[in-house]
């Protein structure tokens, strides 16, 4: 049987086990005109029921799925000539992959003799023999769950407070996915860098000036040392870095400021929305802009006055990406201005002071942690801005402060790196992680200060 | 008396200064706002001036002749092995009977598209009748010679910079004053897959990716995002847990993306053994990103929710659970929908994680469900950028301007929905 279609046998189940809980509630009272006899409203012994059907079929369900193909390729591996079982790890994995190939029907990679379509075979007797017994289980548990809640129904039976603490829970049990989502975050780039780390030195991978990550595949083979110095990599996302938040945060602020204190209603009504169209647009897009209309600009600028231009500069790259951070920066900036009380400004304007003394003199400085808080918030996210970066930026690991030269960045190397086909145990891929834990870790800190400051500061005035 | 004279002349030496730097200030404003909308015009220009021609492409006439010989030999239909280019062939051989020698020939094949053989295969699939006919049929041109018709190739440079011969330039042209050379709708850019030959690729395949991933997206994403803010704005105690829930939350919304590709590489693919490339894979992980926005537009919501009508409920005997379902949800719902939307067009645009979970690859097929291989349109936007063909940059800007325009439908969608559901207290 189809999951789909078992989950949905599964949905009608519990639609009749609502009508036949909220029935028996009333037929135990003597029928709806007595509804008051009860402890909850009617509908709340049909729901009662329904969780009895629903949740552990669906748990039963849920553990399934994540189970089965682990047993059933256990099950046919063990089937399997022993001369195959005796195969590496990766020989054996390649071979359940083609095994699977061939029992759904695809073209596997390598020519199909009997053990394999014999294993194919029971793959696939496997897999519908579990189907089977799934539904079943499931059909049961659901229909054993019904009854035995629909004979407990009882018009003492507090129904209402049984299910809402079934929702509470289920509630909390959303809520803990964002704390599950960081833990998962932290333990898959943790342990796949401490593997990275067991094979190249911490020190070399954070003060090492060289980064050539293509490892050897042949022993003998030239040119190819795998060498893990990430500095390259940091100085390089600094420095696009750097040249996106020197676009960035005066054109935002100065923006900012004179959409909160200059502009008429109706220009302000006009830029805001425009603005945030350019927070709208999908980072690949301005990668696309910054590769193939920002960078031949660039090139050709710099050499009408005589600067030799990589065609990937950093400068493509960073300029794009500051205008993209633009709409952060003046949004953020927005709000701490506007966060300062209106008194401090009107006693200023009041004491004589231009309103750009007002605004240099009282405002800023008073709303100055908000405002760093925004601009530490906006170099986190240029500095695990990926697409951008990826189109436009280089893929040689220059260690340069030349804003005309390609430079690569952190998050360039972590896509070259994982893209494609990987062996999961060489230093190469492994490296990934470990600079994804740089990464996020990095971020992780400018996130936390820059939101406390802006925090911090709101409370400040509020 | 002197005094106060001396600080008004102070003042008043001081003013015109004090007035030049105010401008100053003033036009700096109007500059910083300028170079925003600036850049926005500047991007939008370029990219319909580009983008724009792709939606036309140039198609050529041709007289094949459905030979029996060739397609049904023995009188049996073979639509596998049958030879259809040799059809396509021998028209453009008798079209230009005085081409001899193996190059030119060679040369002159390659100016129609290869999917003109398929287009007769699937014309004699739908109607056998037709064999042993002549048919007069438009079948796509190959993507240089619409190039050459768009402008896009310079025929005035030497041949060796151009990727048409010369030779060819003059059979195109030989074809256009004949009327055998149409732009028409670039139906293929909809329809189709993605492919080598950029005369065939289209973003059917990524564009059902794309919405296969949004299915699964906000499938799991709504009722979890709601759950969670219902939770941490009703019932969460002031605790240590929820403090710390809180803080978790705000600090994802702000992790790069790609690190939730990480995350889905190594649990979702690595661990869990789910299948790479596969929608629902991109699902999860788009769903994990959208989470953190979701939860906070709703809690946003909620909070807008005056506490009188809470208040009103349980004055009237309503449990707390019943307060927030038959009463508060309702009247947060149209900002927790807008908060979804703005949620799904930010997935809709996301690519970097999906790079990490394999949905980068070349996939012709279009993918009919949630676990087949796909790519999806802001990938496909990425993969067709790297393409050194010309043809494919104006189709990336196409493809770009189709993104774009979901996205703006969607906005438009949390506009609507914002305005018309919204109650002011």
């Amino acid at each position: 049987m189809q999951s789909t279609t078992l989950i949905l046998l599964l949905g009608l189940m519990s639609i009749a086990a609502f009508y036949f809980g909220r029935r028996r509630s009333l037929a135990l009272v003597g029928g709806p005109g007595h509804g008051s006899a009860l402890h909850s409203l009617p509908g709340y012994y049909g729901y009662y029921v329904v969780v009895w059907v629903a949740l552990p079929a669906l748990a039963l369900l849920l553990i399934w799925v994540l189970v089965e193909p682990r047993i059933v390729v256990a099950l046919v591996i063990r089937g399997l000539p022993l001369s195959y079982q005796d195969l590496s790890a990766g020989e054996l994995n390649l071979l359940v992959n083609n095994i699977r190939n061939l029992a759904a029907g695809d073209v596997t990679s390598v020519n199909v003799d009997a053990v394999l379509q014999n294993a194919a075979d029971r793959f696939n007797g496997y897999v519908a023999k579990s189907r089977q017994l799934l539904a079943v289980l499931a059909v049961g548990m659901a229909g054993l769950g019904g009854t035995i809640a629909w004979q407990r129904i009882d018009p003492d039976l507090r129904a209402r407070n049984r299910v809402e603490s079934v929702v509470r829970l289920m509630l909390i049990a959303a809520s803990s996915i964002a704390i599950l989502t960081t833990i998962g975050i932290v333990l898959s780039v943790l342990f796949e860098a401490i593997r990275f780390f067991q094979k190249v030195p911490l020190t070399e991978f954070l003060f090492g000036l060289n980064w050539s990550p293509q490892t050897a595949i042949r022993a003998d083979q030239v040119g190819s040392s795998g060498s893990f110095g990430a500095v390259p990599l940091f100085t390089g996302t600094l420095l696009i870095t750097g040249i996106a938040m020197v676009v960035a945060v005066p054109v935002g602020l100065m923006t900012a400021i004179y959409l909160a204190e200059y502009s008429s209603n109706r220009v302000r009504a006009i830029a805001k929305p425009l603005l945030e169209v350019l927070a709208g647009i999908p980072t690949v897009v301005y990668g696309f802009f910054a590769a193939l209309t920002v960078a031949p600009w660039v090139r050709q600028a710099g050499e009408s006055v005589g600067i030799s231009v990589a065609s990937e500069s950093a400068m493509a790259a960073g300029l794009v990406m500051g205008i993209m951070i633009i709409p952060l920066v003046s949004s953020l900036s927005d709000d701490a201005i506007n966060a300062v009380p209106s008194t401090m400004r009107d006693g200023a304007l009041g004491l004589g002071s231009t309103r750009s003394e007002t605004m240099t003199k009282v405002i800023l400085p008073a709303a100055l942690p908000g405002i760093v808080g925004g601009i530490l918030l906006a170099v986190s996210r240029a500095i695990g801005e990926t697409m951008i970066v990826v189109m436009a930026a280089g893929l040689a690991a220059n260690l340069t402060a030349n804003p005309f030269e390609a430079v690569t960045t952190v998050t360039v190397q972590i896509v070259t790196l994982l893209v494609g086909d990987q062996e999961f145990d060489s230093a190469k891929t492994l490296a990934a992680f470990a600079l994804g834990l740089m990464l996020f870790v990095v971020t992780l800190v400018l996130n936390i200060v820059g939101l406390s400051f802006v925090r911090k500061y709101r409370e400040q005035y509020e | 008396m002197s005094k106060v004279q001396t600080t008004l002349q102070k003042v008043e030496a001081g003013l015109a200064r004090r007035r030049r730097k105010e401008k100053t200030f003033r036009v700096l404003g109007i500059l910083a706002t300028a170079v925003g909308v600036l850049f926005l015009g500047v991007f939008f220009a370029t990219l319909i001036a580009e983008g724009a021609s792709a939606f036309r492409q140039t198609f050529m006439q041709m007289d094949v002749e459905l030979r029996e010989d060739v397609i049904a030999p023995g009188g049996e239909l073979d639509l596998v092995y049958a030879d259809f280019d040799g059809l396509v062939r021998t028209s453009l051989r008798e079209q230009f009977p005085d081409v001899s020698g193996r190059g030119d020939r060679r040369q002159l094949y390659r100016i129609v598209s290869a999917g003109a053989g398929y287009q007769l295969r699937d014309m004699v699939e739908a109607s056998p009748e037709l064999i042993g006919t002549m048919q007069t049929v438009w079948v796509p041109a190959a993507s240089n010679v619409d190039m050459l018709v768009k402008g896009n190739i310079d025929p005035a440079i030497d041949e060796s910079l151009r990727p048409l011969s010369d030779k060819q330039i003059g059979w195109i042209n030989t074809l256009q004053e004949a009327g055998k050379l149409e732009r028409r709708f670039n139906v293929a850019l909809f329809t189709n897959g993605d492919s080598r030959e950029p005369e065939l690729a289209g973003i059917r395949g990524a564009a059902m990716g794309s919405l296969y991933m949004l299915i699964v997206t906000i499938v799991l994403s709504f009722p979890i995002g709601a759950a969670a803010a219902i939770y941490l704005e009703e019932f969460a105690p002031k605790s240590r847990w929820s403090d710390l829930i809180e803080v978790n939350i705000n600090n994802l919304a702000a992790v790069p993306s790609i690190v939730f590709g990480l995350l889905g590489l190594a649990v979702f693919i690595n661990w869990m053994g789910l299948p790479r490339s596969a929608p629902l894979v991109g699902g999860l992980v788009l769903t994990l990103l959208t989470l953190p926005v979701i939860i906070i537009a709703s809690r946003a919501a909620i909070q807008a929710v005056p506490p009188s009508i809470r208040e009103a409920a349980l004055g009237l005997g309503a449990s707390q659970m019943q307060v927030v379902f038959h009463h508060v949800l309702p009247l947060a719902l149209p900002g927790m929908l807008t908060g979804t939307i703005i949620g799904m067009s930010r997935a809709l645009g996301e690519s970097a994680p999906l790079l990490m979970i394999g949905m980068v690859a070349f996939i012709v097929d279009v993918p009919g469900g949630f676990t087949d291989p796909s790519t999806a349109l802001p990938v496909q936007i990425y993969l067709w950028a790297d393409s050194p063909e010309r043809a494919f940059a104006e189709r990336t800007s196409a493809a770009i301007i189709v993104l774009l325009g979901f996205l703006l439908l969607m906005n438009l969608a949390a506009v609507i929905v914002r305005k018309r559901m919204e109650r002011k207290w």
